[in-house]
């Protein structure tokens, strides 16, 4: 486990800097807000309604099937690893696995899934 | 154990101080190297040749104003740079730079912390990234934030899937996830992994772009378009982290690509530190000749091709190099 406390120490290091420079800037920098200069930027103009607006639901499609690949791609790396030692058997077992997973992508593919409008 | 404890955070500190000069002269060179290939000075006033001009950009970013406007959700406000920050430079616990070496009478590792998923964990830690991005976009409360903020994330998750699958090729040869071993089986110019996964390096190197938005896959900051994308209503000290954040992720991806297919510290004559830098070095290059050189895509090309041709291609190239080191196995890699 010492090598992952070595990793703690490089994460306590990380946030120290951020927290450090951010503190250290608080202390030194101007702070002069009015209303006209905390409006959102929206090209000179007063925004409107709120920033939080309906957008291209491919984002959510997209995410989905990332997920769904993902998690297939995870059981790939034991595989890997693994596969000095597995031989031939686990050749063709990863090939059905893949085959499946380019069938999924093919019919992701066909129903319009992958496709940008 | 305490003398451990403080051996590691030697190395922590050394790592992170030379990370952020590295971070701080990225910038520098990229201004440098993109102004000759545009046949233009660059910055030439701050010192001999512009060399001081990171520090004073530094000075000026601390001493800057930080505007927060009225209707942002405060904690991830603050959060988001923060959190693209420290994944960047995380991922340099693992890579070694270094051969096990001497110093003041203690056997020092290369490394600084030599774990046996590695790879796994680069991986893991990369992927943290996106949640900055996302959050800071989200939470500024500005359309173009919003909009670059969800550009960002549904393009590196895009891409990340065959980010991920690129590099099992390897894991298949080298039998280890290791970054240590990795590098030790890499011991001659000959028995560089690309030799062995030219399709594999090809798409990490394209995937490695798209995960750190840079040119010619951009689209998240496009200027013409969402203005600063997910970092327009950041100021000062917010705006250097994410800044930071960006340049170390490149940095980060160099040093896993050298790791991965360019054999990492090993070289002749010069001692392995300075083989390390140099390789990084050419890949940070060949990143700002990648920007002066290729124009930005269109974002439905970019989903196509990364969906359409990477992720096939990197299904294929899994199952390629599985059956390449079955039957040619003795052949090639000694059993």
């Amino acid at each position: 486990m010492l090598e992952y406390l070595a990793i703690i120490i490089f994460i306590v290091a990380g946030i120290g800097i951020v927290l450090f420079t951010f503190c250290f800037s608080r202390l030194i920098r101007p702070a002069n807000p009015y209303p006209e200069k905390t409006i959102n930027y929206e090209c000179a103009e007063i925004p409107q309604g709120h920033s939080w607006i309906q957008f291209n639901n491919r984002f959510y499609i997209f995410g989905l099937i990332f997920v769904i690949f993902d998690v297939e791609a995870v059981f790939l790396f034991p595989w890997a690893v693994a596969f000095g030692q597995l031989g031939l058997y686990a050749l063709i077992e990863m090939v059905i696995f893949i085959t499946i997973l380019f069938y999924g992508i093919y019919y992701a593919w066909r129903k319009g899934a992958l496709q940008w409008v | 154990m305490l003398e451990v404890i403080l051996i590691s955070s030697i190395k922590v500190i050394v790592v992170v101080v030379v990370l952020l000069t590295g971070c701080a002269y990225a910038t520098y060179m990229e201004r440098k190297v993109l102004a000759f290939m545009q046949n233009r000075i660059g910055p030439n006033y701050a010192g001999p040749y512009g060399l001081l001009q990171p520090i004073a950009d530094a000075v000026k970013l601390i001493f800057k104003e930080d505007v927060v406007p009225d209707n942002v959700e405060r904690l991830t406000y603050t959060l988001a740079p923060m959190i693209s920050f420290v994944p960047a430079m995380l991922t340099f616990a693992v890579v070694p730079f270094s051969s096990n070496f001497t110093l003041f009478g203690y056997e020092i590792t290369g490394v600084i912390s030599d774990l046996n998923i590695g790879i796994l964990f680069v991986f893991a830690i990369t992927s943290l990234g996106v949640y900055g991005i996302l959050l800071g976009g989200w939470s500024a409360g500005s359309k173009y934030s919003l909009l670059g903020g969800l550009r960002a994330s549904a393009q590196m998750i895009s891409y990340e899937l065959s980010y991920g699958l690129s590099i099992v090729g390897v894991i298949i040869i080298a039998n280890t996830l290791s970054m240590v071993e990795l590098v030790e089986q890499q011991s001659s110019i000959g028995s560089w992994f690309i030799w062995k996964q030219p399709l594999g390096f090809l798409l990490y190197i394209t995937c490695a772009v798209a995960e750190t938005n840079r040119s010619p896959f951009d689209l998240p900051e496009a200027e013409s378009e969402l203005v600063g994308g997910y970092h327009t209503e950041y100021s000062s000290m917010r705006f250097a982290q994410f800044f930071i954040g960006e340049y170390g992720n490149m940095l980060a991806v160099s040093a896993v690509a050298t790791t991965l297919f360019f054999g990492g510290w090993q070289g002749p004559l010069l001692p392995p530190v300075i083989w390390f830098l140099i390789k990084v070095f050419c890949f940070m290059f060949f990143y700002i000749w990648l920007r002066a050189t290729l124009p930005r895509f269109r974002y439905d090309q970019l989903m196509n091709f990364g969906w359409k041709v990477l992720f096939p291609l990197a299904l294929f190239n899994t199952l390629l190099t599985g059956l390449w080191v079955l039957w040619l196995g003795d052949v090639l890699f000694g059993g």
